[in-house]
């Protein structure tokens, strides 16, 4: 349980610190974590079918498309 | 300190929505957007799964032949957040690839600029 | 200005749901399908992974349209980068030797490990969609290790195809069979073993090849003209 509530807590912190950096790549490396936190919570959760899915989807290949469009756009906000 | 043992993934879903919520109002960059929008994503899925939980409850998969059922946590709200996690998946895509092409049409991606510009 | 209203209004939405929150406990159980579809899962479609018989068997309609949406998606990705003119090509400098040889070595490992996973979907954690993604993995892998090789896109495209009306037609031959649009008509078999639960691993098959092959595509289409 203690360990469950650390685990929400470095998620939230990396969520405001994706809204609060201004270069974009950061942002989205903060984003990732995100995403992988959520994934082992959802093993917590007993969900294994769900936690591979986010797993694989949303840590490896939405942020390889993040960085694909970073790289043919801006890099820096505003 | 029960009050958190039985709250914790309800504040930390809700948490993840606010905080894509905030990001996809306030800021102007359009892939920040996008960003936020997956992070809210992400905060309704873990929603999702939270309402199907049993205590003490064990994945239902029937591994092996002596499992007793009548201890596994509901399978359907898995079923349907695994359908909304390719779907999300598939409109991120989707929405990069016009950040890109409205990037290469009006060489800049802030909102305000785009608006003003009356094509 | 814009921060402070959205602040405000996130307060409000924030209030409202923490007090209709609070009358939701955690940890009951809520519904009674769920309860329905473990107590009768395996006696009505042979396979022993609860999730994917709901996911193919008892609700395998939606599985239908999600596949469906995906290939709009990826099909809309190509349409909005199509612009008539030909396709170039600029010299990129290869990579050291370790880094293509490391990457060509395990490039077939992930492709195996893949496949694992989307046939024994119905016996262990795992599944289509899974083994499709981690199939993708491996041709991103290909495309940032040894830069300057791309896939052959017809063949994505003829996979990505054949794959999607593997499903309609699997869909059709259990409607002649007797009763509806995607019955269950092969045999079941005996719990636990690899060719048991009747057409839920064909379907599987078919649609880990299909978001494979069209997630590879995806890629392939975001890093030309690079």
């Amino acid at each position: 349980m203690i360990f469950v509530s650390i685990l929400v807590i470095i998620m939230l912190i990396a969520a405001i610190a994706a809204s609060a950096f201004k270069d974009l790549l950061n942002a989205v490396i903060a984003a990732a974590l995100v995403s992988l936190i959520a994934s082992i919570l959802f093993y917590f959760l007993q969900a294994p079918d769900v936690a591979m899915a986010e797993a694989a989807v949303g840590t490896a290949l939405v942020t390889a498309i993040f960085i694909i469009a970073i790289k043919r756009t801006k890099r820096n906000e505003d | 300190m029960n009050f958190l043992n039985h709250y914790i993934y309800y504040i930390g879903a809700f948490g993840l929505i606010f905080i894509g919520l905030y990001i996809v109002l306030a800021k102007r960059n359009l892939i920040k957007v996008i960003i936020g929008l997956s992070i809210m994503d992400t905060g309704v899925n873990l929603f999702l799964i939270s309402l199907g939980y049993i205590r003490k409850g064990t994945a239902p998969i029937f591994s092996q032949p002596g499992l007793d059922p009548k201890r596994m946590v509901d399978p359907v709200p898995q079923a349907l957040v695994l359908t909304a996690i390719v779907i999300g998946v598939a409109v991120l895509a989707l929405a990069l690839s016009l950040a890109i092409r409205l990037y290469g049409h009006y060489g800049t991606l802030n909102l305000r600029k785009i608006k003003e510009q009356r094509w | 200005m814009r921060t402070v209203i959205s602040l405000i209004l996130l307060l409000v939405i924030a209030v409202g749901i923490s007090l209709s929150l609070a009358k939701i406990p955690f940890g009951v159980p809520k519904t009674k399908v769920g309860r329905y579809y473990i107590d009768k899962g395996i006696k009505q479609t042979g396979a022993t992974n609860i999730v994917t018989s709901v996911v193919v068997n008892y609700r395998g309609f939606d599985t239908l349209g999600e596949v469906t949406v995906l290939f709009i998606a990826a099909t809309g990705l190509g349409a909005v980068f199509a612009t008539g003119k030909r396709k170039e090509r600029g010299k990129v400098e290869s990579a050291s030797l370790v880094l293509t040889t490391g990457c060509r070595f395990l490039f077939p490992f992930i492709l195996l490990l893949g496949a694992y996973i989307f046939i024994h979907g119905h016996l262990t954690p795992g599944g289509g969609f899974q083994g499709g993604a981690i199939i993708a993995s491996a041709f991103l892998l290909i495309y940032l290790g040894c830069r300057g090789r791309r896939i052959n896109e017809q063949t994505a495209k003829i996979t990505e195809s054949l794959a999607g009306l593997l499903f309609v037609i699997v869909g059709l031959l259990g409607l002649t069979a007797g009763g509806y649009f995607l019955m269950n008509f092969l045999p079941f078999g005996t719990p636990n073993t690899l060719f048991s639960a009747g057409i839920i691993p064909i379907i599987y098959i078919a649609i880990g090849l299909k978001v494979g092959s069209e997630l590879a595509g995806v890629i392939d289409n975001l890093m030309e003209k690079s």
